[in-house]
């Protein structure tokens, strides 16, 4: 963590279909870091990160993104913002007219610039580094398994080598061993590639292995923004129905220590 | 050439910075290791596919012997070498020839539209003998948007047409002094022909279309799915209450068509003939014998129940995907307007005898 922030959020609000969803909302995330944003249905997590991504505009505040203010932004440095980010959507979002290699190649060739079998290799390795095997490159996305549209969809996400990766409940419709190294796959990535990684979750194991910070959404703001040992603490309903059974482990030692157990995994795996 | 020389590589290999040089960069790299005894990549401060990829192709896909990595760089070359990085060919599809193909899809097609067509007529037996089964809402819902809601692109494009048929039999009529015979050839091409083939013809491409788009929509969002678990049948919820919306829209609209061509025609007729519409309206119950109007308006009802039926046909058949949608809207449209046009031929050499005096 270098301390810049990566992302901005100030006096946001936003009303969708006449309901207010944000009032006076701000959020600073840090560049390196990985912050989880939890909070009940209809909370405006998926909403809020709709913003962060430009797809919505607010009624007031602004969104700075990589120091850029969306939608005030020339077009070129938009430009550049898009290209420094990923994004894995809940429901993967892979273009279903395009097999699993030109869902991968489609962000590739359209930066263009690159050889073709240069695109080729990168798209082939990208593939294989989230665990899919070449057999599957020329399938179809309708005849693939729920966890393997998400990996596919990570491998889109990153092809692009982003600074930024947003995730949309990326363990949603796993089973528990696929979500598992799923965790571990997002672990090895963020290792290598200095990501700085917002996601939007309800998976407690993925918060224990993944969230240096979590910020929690309720009453139309973010009412914690702390590490999670400091957040389980916290006197909220929310907070305390959401980790329900969950405290101990998301305790300081205790997540040190599994923190570290993945860490000998993935030495092991590797 | 010769000596012991150690490439130092250090920065961001990451796809921002390679990109647009990534072929020039990939010789220099392949130069280097021509001549290389050890590359040193503690430097890299991020690496990405991209960056990656342009070294393993420059080292000429081979991990080069003294190679000095930071431990979180490792794995990303470990990985690379473990990779498959060729993209296998992609199965060819089946061992027939072209034609056989197309035949093997017409006949898939032909079968699945008959026990489309066998499950209606069951499903319409269960609605004669249980009337409370009967999805009225379904029907009327459909009666409004594909009736209702098309009167104006009807009646506009009717009169148009109208108006420009009367012009030029009006201008031909003319030069023999046959004035009068206006009312009689418009009468019975509009009522006979020309209404019913236009109302249907406009309703396949707003109807059928958006009914083959529905269907395949929920296809693709498995709301077809929901339905059969749930019980509900397909054909008797969806399909059925179609057809019968169409067949018994298309005559209502194609008796607002003829009327707005004959309007058309009246308009023709006074501004190039100097005839009355009044004269014209009297003229018409001679010029045009009834059975004209029966034949046309039954026609009118074959034409919707068939639009309706292809319409769905494609739209229960598309997959889940986008292109299998859009190259399904496509298909409805075209071979919903071949069948009417196909089916009015028939009906024409049928009743050749009938109406014309």
């Amino acid at each position: 963590m270098t301390g810049r922030p990566a992302i901005q959020v100030s006096g946001l609000r936003t009303v969708m279909a006449g309901n207010v969803v944000h009032d006076g909302l701000s959020l600073t995330v840090l560049e390196g870091e990985t912050l989880a944003l939890i909070g009940g249905s209809g909370s405006g997590k998926t909403t809020l990160l709709r913003l962060m991504l430009g797809l919505m505009t607010p009624q007031t505040g602004e969104v700075r993104v990589l120091g850029q203010a969306l939608g005030a932004c020339a077009k070129r440095d938009l430009e550049r913002v898009r290209h420094r980010r990923g994004v894995l959507f809940q429901g993967g979002a892979l273009f279903s007219a395009l097999p699993v290699f030109g869902n991968v190649a489609l962000p590739l060739r359209e930066m263009g610039g690159l050889p073709k079998e240069a695109v080729r290799e990168m798209v082939m390795f990208a593939l294989s580094a989230v665990g899919i095997g070449a057999e599957h490159a020329n399938k179809m996305p309708a005849e693939l398994s729920g966890g393997m549209v998400k990996r596919v969809a990570l491998a889109r996400a990153l092809v692009l080598g982003p600074s930024l990766l947003f995730l949309d409940e990326p363990t949603a419709g796993l089973d528990p061993d696929s979500s598992k190294a799923f965790v571990r796959l997002i672990r090895e990535v963020r290792r290598t590639m200095s990501l700085t990684i917002v996601m939007v979750t309800h998976d407690v194991d993925m918060l224990c292995a993944l969230a240096d910070r979590v910020a929690v959404l309720a009453e139309r703001r973010v009412v914690a923004l702390a590490p999670l040992p400091e957040v389980v603490r916290l006197e909220h309903p929310f907070v305390r129905s959401f980790f329900h059974g969950h405290q101990a482990r998301c305790a300081e030692d205790s997540l040190r220590q599994y923190r570290q157990s993945l860490q000998e995994d993935l030495l092991h795996a590797g | 050439m010769g000596g012991p020389e150690v490439w130092a590589v250090s920065g961001h290999w990451t796809l921002q910075h390679v990109v647009g040089r990534f072929t020039t960069m990939e010789q220099h790299i392949a130069a280097a290791a021509a001549t290389a005894r050890s590359w040193d990549l503690s430097g890299i401060e991020a690496i990405d596919a991209a960056g990656a990829v342009l070294l393993w192709r420059g080292w000429g896909h081979r991990r080069p012997g003294g190679l000095l990595l930071r431990p979180e760089h490792e794995g990303v070359f470990s990985a690379l070498a473990a990779a498959p990085l060729a993209l296998p060919k992609a199965a060819r599809p089946g061992r027939l020839t072209r034609p056989w193909r197309t035949l093997l899809a017409a006949a898939d097609h032909a079968i699945a539209a008959t026990q489309l067509l066998g499950q209606l007529a069951l499903d319409l037996l269960v609605w004669l003998r249980h009337p409370g089964q009967v999805g009225w809402r379904e029907v009327s819902a459909n009666l409004y948007r594909a009736g209702a809601q098309s009167l104006p692109i009807t009646g506009l494009v009717g009169f148009l047409v109208g108006l420009t048929l009367a012009f030029l039999t009006a201008r031909q009529l003319k030069t023999f002094g046959a004035d009068v015979f206006v009312v009689n050839i418009l009468g019975i091409s509009v009522w006979r022909e020309l209404g019913p083939m236009l109302a249907a013809i406009l309703i396949a491409g707003r109807s059928g279309s958006s009914m083959t788009a529905q269907l395949g929509v929920m296809r693709v969002t498995q709301e077809l799915d929901a339905l059969s678990v749930m019980g509900i049948s397909h054909t008797a919820r969806l399909v059925l209450p179609k057809v019968v919306a169409l067949a018994v829209a298309l005559p209502l609209v194609t008796v607002w068509t003829c009327a707005a061509m004959l309007a058309g025609g009246m308009l023709a007729a006074k501004t190039q003939l100097g005839m009355d519409p009044w004269q014209f309206l009297l003229a018409l119950p001679a010029a045009v014998p009834v059975s004209n109007v029966a034949l046309g308006l039954g026609k009118a009802a074959g034409f919707g129940a068939l639009v309706a039926l292809v319409a769905c046909h494609f739209g229960l058949r598309v997959r889940p995907d986008t292109e299998s949608l859009a190259a399904g809207t496509t298909a409805a449209v075209v071979s919903s307007i071949t069948a009417v046009i196909m089916l009015d031929a028939m009906v024409a050499v049928m009743f050749s005898d009938l109406g014309l005096g």
